[in-house]
């Protein structure tokens, strides 16, 4: 290679380089912001913002779903598998929402340490598939209200 | 499957229909517009040519 | 060049030299139309109507077959962009800065239709249109990046200096490109992780699987078409005192 090309090829590698150390600072130095949701442990163990607007992220507890009264209320129970939230949502709830889905839900946490939401999001997963497939394969084993504790 | 399900979607059909729409002249503007460029170019150069040879 | 065969160089030093390049794509176009048709057909027809509903997700789920290859091409075209622009900086080939420029719109309009067919499934699936998560952020920065190449390139009259800025700039945007892939990984996002190139088995099932797999190809096969439409173009613009392009003018006089 001839000297000339060699050194413009030497600066543009640096020059990526460069970049992507800076880059991977800022996103270090960010990544709490980055985090779309918080998971149920952060909320128990009280990482989770006191009074402000945040979003909590985990799965529906199969038979948690309950509508005490006769409004548009619903009361679930979310988990990431080692400890659980109650939410408390009234509104429209999306297509996805079902016991045993992801869900993110936006809102504050009450002084009883119920999440209030403002806005409930279904999470889907990653899996596609026929119904007819999906229903021979064996559900895998959802943890259930008792037993998430 | 009748034709009236197949546009209905299982009830998404606006969703699907407007991602495949807005995809499809998307992608055909892509393809007729640089040709449609290209055109006004030749045109251009060759009435530029027979100002220059006149 | 060490390592590769003198045929290979050859080759590419012809391909390099614009009237050659001209030419050569004119031939090259039927074939290439072609090949799409052959994929995009048997792609639609699978994915639309062959495959099944979604356990989940019922019928939305078919927007998948946009959102994913268009997705994939967004990040592929940005770092082809990119390593052509390394190529024009480098080794000043006039061939790799025209590829550069001509794969931008494309990639930039892959990288719109993968946001708004997002945000079409995004509405009934996740319950919204938009999300600030990282993933559809990162990808909404790729926009931008493209629409800053193109943008920078229109800027500056001088094409030869254009491409060299675009060029920094295609290079030192192409960080996001990991970032972007993987975002769902490294942070909690809304959007899920990945489907088809996790490394254990693809968590698709095969009637669906099949008809992805012929989007994308259709949607590669379409970028070449499309860049190249654009490449022809920017050529003879570029190129327009030279003898080749007069001559090529005269001819379409004659017609």
């Amino acid at each position: 290679m001839k000297p000339a090309r060699k050194q413009r090829l030497i600066l543009i590698t640096l020059m990526v380089i460069g970049a992507g150390i800076a880059t991977a600072f800022a996103l270090k130095s960010f990544n709490d912001n980055l985090m779309y949701f918080f998971p149920p442990t952060d909320v128990v163990d009280g990482k989770a913002p006191k009074d402000a607007l945040f979003r909590l992220g985990g799965m529906v507890i199969k038979g948690s779903v309950e509508r005490p009264g006769d409004g548009m209320m619903v009361r679930f129970k979310l988990t990431d598998f080692k400890k659980e939230v109650t939410v408390e949502y009234t509104g429209i709830l999306p297509d996805l929402f079902r016991e045993g889905q992801g869900i993110v839900a936006h809102g504050r946490l009450s002084p009883q340490g119920v999440f209030i939401a403002e806005e409930v999001l279904a999470k889907h997963d990653e899996n596609y598939m026929p119904p007819e497939v999906a229903g021979s394969l064996k559900k895998p084993e959802a943890p259930s209200a008792g037993k998430a504790q | 499957m009748s034709f009236q399900e197949f546009l209905e979607m299982g009830g998404y059909g606006f969703y699907v229909w407007t991602s495949y729409g807005i995809a499809t002249i998307i992608l055909i503007a892509n393809i007729v517009f640089p040709l449609f460029q290209r055109k006004i170019f030749f045109r251009q150069q060759a009435l530029k040519q027979k100002r220059q040879n006149s | 060049m060490f390592l590769v065969p003198d045929a290979v160089v050859r080759f590419f030093h012809r391909m390099a030299s614009p009237p050659h390049f001209y030419a050569f794509t004119e031939k090259l176009m039927p074939w290439l139309t072609g090949l799409f048709l052959l994929l995009i057909v048997p792609g639609l027809y699978g994915g639309l109507y062959l495959a099944p509903a979604d356990y989940q997700q019922g019928d939305s789920y078919r927007i998948i077959y946009i959102h994913v290859p268009a997705a994939w091409m967004s990040l592929f075209i940005y770092v082809v962009m990119a390593v052509t622009g390394g190529i024009g900086l480098i080794w000043r080939i006039k061939l790799a800065e025209v590829v550069m420029i001509s794969s931008a719109s494309v990639g930039a309009s892959f990288t719109f239709i993968a946001l708004v067919t997002g945000s079409l499934w995004g509405k009934p699936m996740w319950g919204t249109w938009w999300v600030w998560d990282a993933r559809l952020t990162s990808e909404l920065i790729l926009l931008f990046l493209y629409l800053g190449v193109i943008g920078l390139y229109g800027a500056i009259d001088d094409k030869r200096t254009a491409s060299k800025a675009v060029a920094i700039l295609a290079l030192v945007g192409v960080v996001n490109i990991p970032i972007i892939h993987y975002s769902v990984e490294w942070w909690n996002t809304l959007h899920q992780g990945p489907t088809v190139t996790k490394m254990d088995k693809p968590s698709i099932h095969v009637s669906m699987l099949v008809p992805l797999l012929l989007m994308a190809l259709a949607f590669k096969v379409y970028y070449i078409i499309a860049m190249i439409l654009r490449a022809r173009v920017e050529l003879v613009q570029r190129e327009r005192n030279s003898q080749w392009v007069k001559s090529l003018i005269a001819e379409e006089v004659v017609e």
